[in-house]
């Protein structure tokens, strides 16, 4: 794996303008390095360092090790209802 | 599919859950409210992670519906609403009161804590706000690129 393509929705979209970002991790990536990469990007310093990440919908640990198909998504706090 | 971008009407969502051995009806319908957090909220704009919002809605009313005797039917808005529109229509029929307030109460307590559903307010100012029920005052910083917390 090369890079995966992180999902961002509502404000952690607004802070890095973008609904999609590729990000390269190379093989074994984790979620930490994925997050540290966006915490880089302009913007992204507003990120938490430990945001809620679902991959393939379901809550992930920062140490979870990215496999080949996996959706990643950052969920800011929910606010439905 | 729960999440609609069209207005939510009531009296199919209570046709649907309808059935000859359901007594209760209960229905909690959350509106698009005037003010929050000491600022008049013009409009809102609810999004969504579509495809999990979909599927955890649908686990919650399974959850729902297997520990009660009761039948869910819920909507739940997307898209730009104005005040007083329906944002959340939860309808439970259940044999009885007990059963259909308490499936209720948990469908939108439990949708509220696990749907990834996203709210954006337009103040009557001019500002704009991403709610988070977990910052202090309900709002989070503005959401610009570029911006600093």
């Amino acid at each position: 794996m090369t890079s995966v393509s992180v999902l961002l929705f509502a404000r952690y979209a607004d802070l890095l303008g973008a609904s999609r970002v590729d990000v390269p991790v190379g093989d074994a990536g984790t979620i930490d390095m994925i997050v540290r990469y966006l915490r880089g990007l302009p913007g992204g310093a507003a990120l938490p360092e430990r945001p809620f990440v679902v991959v393939n919908q379901e809550q992930v640990d920062p140490d979870y090790r990215l496999r080949v198909g996996d959706e990643v998504a950052l969920l800011p706090p929910m606010a439905g209802g | 599919m729960r999440l609609t971008a069209d207005p939510i009407d009531l009296e199919p969502l209570m046709k649907a859950a309808l059935r000859p051995d359901r007594g209760g009806l209960a229905i909690f319908v959350g509106t698009v409210r005037d003010h929050h957090a000491g600022r008049t909220v013009r409009e809102l704009e609810y999004s969504a992670y579509h495809p999990m919002a979909e599927a955890k809605l649908a686990d919650i009313v399974a959850e729902a519906e297997s520990r009660w005797s009761v039948t869910v039917v819920l909507r739940h808005r997307l898209g730009l609403l104005a005040i007083g529109e329906t944002a959340v229509a939860v309808v439970v029929a259940g044999g009885h009161r007990d059963e259909a307030f308490a499936a209720c109460r948990y469908v939108i307590e439990e949708l509220k804590r696990r749907v990834p559903i996203w709210k954006r307010e337009r103040y009557t100012d001019g500002s704009e706000a991403w709610v988070d029920p977990t910052a202090p005052g309900g709002v989070a910083s503005m959401g610009t690129a570029g911006s600093v917390e």
